[in-house]
């Protein structure tokens, strides 16, 4: 195959919605044959995987290409763009749902729920990967909000699997939360369809510019809020750790690492490329703030790990805030280096937290103590991404981090170095919570728990953690080490994308054509940060 | 031809009255005005398809002005779609709440609230005198919890084995760990 030919690759994109759905499909019909379930569901994301991998290489040296269904061309058919930044997007969160999907296999061989309820699960967490996949590829704005619900609708069902108290509790208002985001959503798409007649985004680019100011900044904020409640940005942020953490380990995990980062995409998409300019970059600066520095205080007060997990999951959205509120290239590249971090260790320390509530009885640190002694093993897995996610050196959040701090400090104004400031402190309060959990969960003797659970007296883990769940786990670890290692051409693509993207017309013109017309992005950014943007 | 003044108001009428009622703490209630907001947002892109037309069945005599915007009622069929769905699975969530709890409101996060109760002091993190929870014995018999007993016990540290007090000694608070001093008060070589 010709990686070159960077057309004929990207025409298997389509490919990346269907076959999760197919094997939904496939699973469905499996429903009482568990083991051939779990080989469908698994070749098949694999398989997946190998593809978006194929579609990330083809489009690594830069380029943008456009696929139209069914031979409607755009403006009025629907187009799936592969670009850098989405097949990027693609890549990172197929492989932390291979890795929950593993886990969640273990999971289940583990405990031997074979009976009905639970064997929705192949199916629905199928929909769900095939709806984030449709979000990050699709190029028009109305199968963006098919994207949302498809992915929404499965996380529902996942997030009140098994329908105990507790979870209908969570699902109701994580339910609620996310129907008014999308009909949020829905109203802005339909004023945007009044007021320029098209939903194809790259047609939108061009349309929306010709509208008058006010209208424009109308259609801007009400995207802008109808993303940030599905991303958790601070005002629209508390549904978040209310609602995740009651759902089965690995269910939170994937929440964690995958939906809230499709909102952030959305949000990336909205201010690239509908709206560029600085338009409402000072108010989503000062959101970047609050969210930080909120997040990570209600962090620091909780006691379970899972709840203080999404309280810094909160906390670590407003960096990628701040890196597409700067809206220069440094930023903006930093900003994708971030969400690709993010998502993995996010996603890995939820996993561990599962393992931790398997060896230990609990996740409430209250209750727990000695894991380090327990289980050497589970202390690495934890260690390493809390580190990562502290932004301690040499790991990818250190690297993620510098890249926001220096794109904030070259930006210059004073309320980009108060979010600098911001974000060191915010840095460290991360490291104090999550050295919080080390000392009492791991460091301390089991007796000086609070509430010890008994489960901590027996020595060992023989038979508490499976191999494919712990395998799977440090798989995803090694995979964030691995960022860390591939550091320097992951920069070099998302910056390039940063500057691809800021520019705007290989985007527009892949999918209108090569003689569509790019308007000139309202507001010119300072001569300052765009020279930055290169030398990094 | 104009946009039609009724289909506006009764919009807005749905917006209210969805807004006020997904304010309520009934389940059943939220769940009436999700859908009440999911059909006003459906009048809204009905509205913007602009002046009503006839059906858009192609005609080569018919001028491509006198059509009605067929996008807008494709929209509108998907999100009835959605909706649809959306309110299925609210209805077993609801149903599901009752027979758990037969309550149909709106519950507090518990552990939310134990959360917010506890007192901002925490023993081990803020007391004068740290609560010694290490892994490590010598710490352990110097823990002013457990009041390090003396007679005759030793520790084991490094190469060397000391009483039990003098180990206790080196690990509290403002000693220097220094060897040089233990040999001074009579411990082994």
């Amino acid at each position: 195959m010709n990686f070159a030919d960077t057309g004929n690759m990207a025409s298997l994109a389509p490919l990346a919605v269907v076959l999760p759905i197919l094997g939904a499909a496939l699973t469905f019909v499996l429903i009482r044959h568990s083991r051939a379930q779990r080989a469908v569901s698994i070749g098949l994301l694999a398989l997946t995987l190998l593809l978006e991998c194929l579609l990330l290489a083809s489009v690594w040296d830069g380029g943008t290409t456009a696929v139209t269904i069914g031979g409607w061309l755009p403006p009025w058919g629907i187009v799936l763009v592969v670009d850098q930044f989405s097949s990027l997007m693609l890549v990172v969160s197929t492989v932390v749902s291979l890795a929950v999907l593993v886990y969640a296999t273990g999971q289940g061989m583990a405990d031997g729920d074979q009976d009905a309820p639970l064997s929705v699960f192949h199916p629905t967490y199928l929909i769900l990967v095939a709806g984030v996949s449709n979000a990050f590829l699709t190029g028009d704005l109305f199968n963006l909000y098919v994207g949302f619900e498809i992915l929404l609708t499965a996380s529902y069902v996942l997030m009140t699997l098994g329908g105990t108290g507790p979870r209908i509790r969570a699902g109701v208002t994580y339910v609620v939360v996310s129907v008014v985001s999308s009909v949020l959503f829905l109203i802005a798409i339909a004023m945007i369809y009044g007021a320029t007649g098209t939903v194809t985004m790259a047609d939108l680019a061009i349309k929306l510019a010709e509208l008058d100011p006010g209208t424009q900044t109308l259609l801007h904020v009400m995207l802008l809020v109808a993303f940030g409640i599905k991303a958790a940005v601070f005002p629209l942020s508390f549904w978040l750790p209310d609602s995740y953490p009651t759902a089965p380990a690995p269910v939170t995990a994937v929440f964690a690492g995958l939906l809230t980062k499709v909102g952030v995409y959305a949000m990336v998409r909205t201010e690239t490329l509908l709206f560029p300019g600085e338009n409402l970059n000072t108010p989503l600066m000062v959101a970047a703030l609050l969210t930080m520095v909120v997040g990570i205080l209600g962090a620091i007060a909780q006691s379970d790990i899972k709840r203080l997990l999404s309280f810094t999951l909160v906390s670590h959205i407003g960096y990628m805030v701040f890196g597409l509120a700067m809206s220069s290239i440094a930023g903006l590249g930093a900003a994708m280096f971030y969400v690709a971090h993010h998502i993995t260790i996010q996603t890995s320390l939820f996993l561990v937290t599962g393992l931790i509530e398997r060896r230990g009885g609990s996740s409430s640190i209250d209750r727990l103590g000695g894991l380090a002694k327990l289980s050497p093993v589970l202390a690495l897995l934890f260690f390493v991404p809390g580190m990562n996610l502290a932004g301690i050196p040499p790991f990818s959040g250190f690297l993620g981090k510098v890249g926001l701090m220096q794109a904030g400090v070259s930006l210059g104004t004073p309320l980009a170095i108060v979010l600098v400031v911001g974000g060191v402190v915010t840095s460290l309060l991360t490291l104090l919570a999550i050295a919080r959990v080390w000392n009492r969960a791991f460091w301390r003797k089991p007796e000086d728990a609070e509430y010890p659970d008994p489960v901590l007296q027996r020595p060992g883990t023989v038979g508490m953690l499976p191999r494919t769940m712990v395998g799977s786990t440090a798989g995803l670890v090694l995979f964030g080490v691995a960022l860390t290692v591939f550091a320097g051409p992951l920069f070099r693509v998302s910056d390039q994308a940063a500057t691809e993207m800021l520019d705007r017309s290989s985007y527009i013109q892949a999918v209108l054509g090569d003689e569509a017309p790019v308007p000139p992005i309202p507001k010119t950014l300072p001569a300052e940060a765009v020279q930055d943007g290169g030398s990094k | 031809m104009s946009v039609n003044l009724t289909l506006l108001i009764v919009m807005g009428v749905l917006y209210a009255c969805g807004i006020y009622l997904i304010l309520e703490r009934s389940l059943t209630r939220v769940l009436l005005g999700l859908m009440l907001l999911a059909n006003a947002t459906n009048l809204l892109i009905l509205a913007t398809g602009g002046y009503a037309g006839l059906a858009p069945l192609f005609d080569q005599d018919i001028p491509s002005e006198d059509y009605n915007d067929p996008l807008p009622q494709a929209l509108i069929l998907t999100s009835i779609v959605i909706s649809f769905a959306v309110t299925a699975f609210m209805l077993g969530i609801i149903y599901r709440t009752w027979t758990l709890g037969r309550q149909d409101e709106i519950q507090d996060d518990v552990e939310d609230r134990r959360v917010a109760r506890t007192p901002s002091f925490d023993a081990e993190d803020d007391a004068d005198v740290p609560m010694e929870t290490s892994e490590f014995p010598l710490t352990a018999v110097a823990s002013p919890g457990t009041a390090a007993e003396s007679d005759g016990e030793t520790v084991t540290a490094g190469a060397k084995e000391l009483s039990a007090d003098t180990a206790a000694l080196e690990e509290s608070p403002g000693s220097r760990n220094v060897s040089r001093n233990i040999n001074l008060e009579g411990g082994e070589r």
